[in-house]
C-alpha cells in the first residue's frame, strides 16, 4: 500500500498520454454535505427529469442494486437482490480488506496525474460483486452525479463477476442542472471471472464546461464476456478515455461499442483497447462518432497475442457541420502468426442521393437527414430499462435536428 | 385532364445540356413508354420530374395535376403524389427497410400486411438496400411504391436485373400502382416507364410509346409498333428520320 502512495505521489503532475492537459487546481474540492436520502425525497422534479437523461431512474424497484454518489457523498446505496453486493468503495475496503488486492492492478496508479489524484484525494466510488454463479437478471443502477459547481470528483470503482455469475451494470454520470463546469475522474478496475458475464452501459450527460476523464481497466478470465456500452449525446467540454479490456482465458469474449456526439465546442477523445492474450478469444470494437461542430478523435487497438484469435474494430464517423473535425485511428497489433484482426473505418458527410432517396418518398429534408442519423447511431444495446431507451431514441432525434 | 403536362423543358447535368426542349403531356389513368439508348436522356427526364438536385431546369416548365412543381423540392412532389422506384438505390446503413415503408405508407396504409403478401416481411428488419439482390431491389422498390400509393409512377428499366422468376412477380406489382384491372377510362394513375426490353407491355395497358434521342422526343406512336421497329432496325433509322 504504501509503495502505491508513493507511486502516486510521484505523478501529480504527470501530464495524460492523450487529451488535453487539465490544471486540477482550477477545480473545487468542496463537494456538497448531501445528506443520505434513502428514499429520493430530496430530488426535485426538474432533477429527476434531468437524471434519467442519464439513464438514472431514482427508484430501488426493477434494479438488482442502486449507488448514488453525489459529489463526495455517497446519498443511496443498496443491494435489492440476494447474490450481489453494492457498496461504497471506501466501506467495502473496512468490511473487505483482502479486496484491496484488486485495485490498481488494471490501471497503473501513476498512468497521470488523474489516476495519482484518486488514489491521493479519493471521494468514494463503488463496489459491486455478483457472487459465484448468481444471474443478476435487473440491471445494478449506479449513479456519479456532480451536484456541486465546479467540482472535482475523484471516484475508484471496483466491479468483480465471480466465476459463472452474469452482471448488468448501468452507470449514468452527469451533473445537476444548474451546474456548468467540473472535473470528473473515474477509475474503474472490472474483474469478469472464469464464465461471467459483465455487461457495461455508460451514459454520460455533461454540461458544456465539464471535463470528463475515466481511466478503465477489464480483465476477463476464461470464458468470459465483456460487453460495453457509451454512449455521449449531448455537450461537454472535454472527454478522454481509452479503456483497456485483456482478455486473459481461452475463449474470453468483447464487444465494445460506443456512440458519441461531438457538440460545438466538444473535444472527444474516445477509444477502445483490447488485448487477446489467449487462445480463441474474440473482441469486436464498435464506434461511431458523429460531429455538428466538435472534434472528435475515435481510436481502437487490437492486440493479438498469440494464434487463433479473432478481432474486429470499426470506426465510423458522420460529420453534419463543416467546422466539425473526426479523425479516427484503428491500429492492429499482430504479435503471432495466426492472428485474424480486421478494422473497417470510414468517415464522411451525409450522400445527397440518401437525402433524395428519402424525399422521394415524401420526408422533409431534416426529417431524412435525421432518420439517416438515427440509423447511423443505431447501435442495438441490449437489457435496457424501456423508460432509459425511449430516451436515448428521443436524445438521437434531436441531434438529427436543426442541421 | 393531363396528370403531367412538360413544357420546353431544357435541363443540364454539372454543366452539360442534356434534355433539349421536351414537350410531354401525360393524361390521367394513361400509361406512357420511354424507348432509347443509353445516355439519350430518358432516366434523366425522370430524375427531373422527381426534382433532384443534379438536374438543373434551364428552361421550360413541369405541371403535374394543375400545378406548376418546376422547382418544388422532392418530397412536395412526393406528396403531390408523384412516385419513384430507383434503378439504384442508395444503401443507407442502419436505417431498416421497415423504416422506410412506414414512411411510405405515411399511416394511410398497413405495410405489413403489404410486405406480408410479396413475401418481403424478413426485409423489414434489414438494412434498406444492404445486400439485396437485383430482384430483391426491384420488389422493395416497387413495395415502397405501393405502399405511397402515388398517382403517378416513374419507372426506370424495372425488368433490369430481375431473374425470369421474379419477373412475374415485378410486373404484377406494377400492374397493380397502374390499375391494370380497371377498364380504360376509369383509371386514375398514370406511368411514364423506361424499358429496352418491352417486357412491361405484358403486364400494363401502355397508351403511347416514344423514342428519345440526344435529348430530343421523336416519333409517338403505339409501343408496341415502336418496340417491334426499334428490334428490326435498332435506332439507326430513328437517326435518320430525326421526327
Amino acid at each position: 500500500m504504501r509503495e502505491i502512495k508513493v507511486r502516486a505521489e510521484k505523478s501529480q503532475e504527470k501530464k495524460a498520454a492523450l487529451g488535453h492537459d487539465l490544471d486540477l487546481q482550477a477545480f473545487s474540492r468542496q463537494g456538497g454535505a448531501w445528506d443520505y436520502d434513502s428514499d429520493y425525497r430530496r430530488f426535485d422534479p426538474e432533477e429527476r427529469r434531468h437524471l434519467l437523461k442519464a439513464g438514472i431512474e431514482l427508484t430501488d424497484e426493477e434494479h438488482a442494486g442502486t449507488f448514488l454518489q453525489a459529489d463526495a457523498r455517497v446519498v443511496h446505496c443498496q443491494a435489492n437482490q440476494k447474490g450481489v453486493e453494492v457498496l461504497p468503495i471506501t466501506e467495502a475496503l473496512a468490511r473487505h480488506p483482502e479486496i484491496s488486492d484488486q485495485l490498481w492492478r488494471l490501471v497503473a496508479v501513476d498512468a497521470d496525474k488523474y489516476t495519482a489524484h484518486t488514489e491521493l484525494a479519493l471521494d468514494n466510488g463503488y463496489f459491486i460483486r455478483a457472487l459465484p454463479g448468481a444471474q443478476v437478471t435487473a440491471p445494478v443502477e449506479a449513479c456519479l452525479y456532480i451536484r456541486s459547481e465546479g467540482f472535482s470528483q475523484h471516484v475508484h470503482n471496483l466491479v468483480i463477476v465471480e466465476p459463472g455469475a452474469s452482471l448488468h451494470i448501468i452507470t449514468g454520470c452527469t451533473t445537476h442542472p444548474g451546474v456548468r463546469s467540473g472535473l470528473h475522474i473515474g477509475v474503474s478496475e472490472f474483474y469478469v471471472r472464469r464464465g461471467g458475464t459483465l455487461t457495461f452501459t455508460m451514459i454520460h450527460n455533461w454540461a458544456e464546461e465539464v471535463h470528463v476523464r475515466p481511466r478503465t481497466g477489464v480483465l476477463v478470465e476464461e470464458g468470459g464476456r465483456y460487453i460495453s456500452n457509451y454512449v455521449l449525446l449531448r455537450p461537454v467540454k472535454t472527454v478522454q478515455m481509452y479503456p483497456t479490456v485483456t482478455l486473459a482465458g481461452e475463449d474470453a469474449v468483447t464487444r465494445l461499442q460506443s456512440i458519441f456526439i461531438a457538440h460545438p465546442g466538444c473535444e472527444l477523445d474516445v477509444g477502445g483497447r483490447v488485448i487477446l492474450k489467449a487462445r480463441r478469444t474474440r473482441a469486436e470494437v464498435i464506434a461511431r462518432s458523429l460531429s455538428t461542430g466538435g472534434r472528435c478523435i475515435s481510436r481502437g487497438h487490437l492486440v493479438g497475442e498469440v494464434p487463433e484469435v479473432k478481432a474486429h474494430l470499426e470506426c465510423r464517423g458522420l460529420i453534419l457541420s463543416p467546422r466539425g473535425v473526426i479523425y479516427a485511428v484503428p491500429e492492429l497489433e499482430g504479435q503471432a502468426a495466426g492472428v485474424d484482426m480486421s478494422h473497417e473505418a470510414a468517415v464522411g458527410r451525409i450522400a445527397q442521393e440518401e437525402i433524395e432517396y428519402l424525399m422521394a418518398r415524401g420526408l422533409d429534408e431534416e426529417e431524412a437527414v435525421s432518420t439517416i442519423v438515427r440509423g447511423f447511431l443505431s447501435v442495438k444495446i441490449e437489457g435496457l430499462p424501456p423508460a432509459l431507451e425511449e430516451e436515448l431514441d428521443r436524445a438521437i432525434q434531436e441531434s438529427g435536428k436543426g442541421l | 385532364m393531363d396528370m403531367l403536362t412538360i413544357s420546353d423543358l431544357w435541363v443540364s447535368i454539372d454543366g452539360q445540356e442534356v434534355l433539349k426542349g421536351i414537350n410531354l403531356q401525360v393524361p390521367q389513368g394513361e400509361t406512357h413508354i420511354l424507348f432509347g439508348r443509353n445516355g439519350s436522356g430518358k432516366s434523366t427526364l425522370l430524375m427531373t420530374i422527381m426534382g433532384f438536385e443534379r438536374y438543373r431546369v434551364e428552361r421550360g416548365s413541369i405541371h403535374f395535376r394543375g400545378q406548376e412543381i418546376t422547382h418544388l423540392p422532392t418530397y412536395e412532389r412526393a406528396r403531390l403524389g408523384l412516385g419513384i422506384a430507383f434503378q439504384r438505390p442508395p444503401t443507407i446503413r442502419g436505417v431498416k427497410t421497415r423504416d422506410i415503408f412506414r414512411a411510405c405508407s405515411g399511416g394511410r396504409l398497413d405495410y405489413q400486411a403489404l410486405a406480408a403478401a410479396y413475401d418481403f416481411t424478413p426485409f423489414l428488419d434489414r438494412e434498406i438496400n444492404h445486400g439485396f439482390s437485383g430482384g430483391e431491389i426491384k420488389r422493395s422498390e416497387l413495395l415502397q411504391l405501393l405502399a405511397q400509393d402515388p398517382r403517378m409512377v416513374l419507372l426506370d428499366e424495372p425488368e433490369s436485373g430481375v431473374d425470369l422468376e421474379n419477373l412475374d412477380v415485378v410486373g404484377d406489382i406494377i400492374g397493380k400502382l397502374l390499375q391494370k384491372d380497371r377498364r380504360r377510362g376509369n383509371r386514375e394513375n398514370s406511368g411514364l416507364i423506361i424499358t429496352h426490353t418491352g417486357f412491361i407491355l405484358d403486364y400494363v395497358n401502355a397508351d403511347t410509346g416514344y423514342i428519345m434521342l440526344n435529348g430530343h422526343l421523336l416519333c409517338s406512336g403505339n409501343p408496341r409498333e415502336i418496340l417491334e421497329h426499334i428490334k428490326k432496325f435498332g435506332y439507326v433509322e430513328c437517326e435518320k428520320c430525326g421526327k
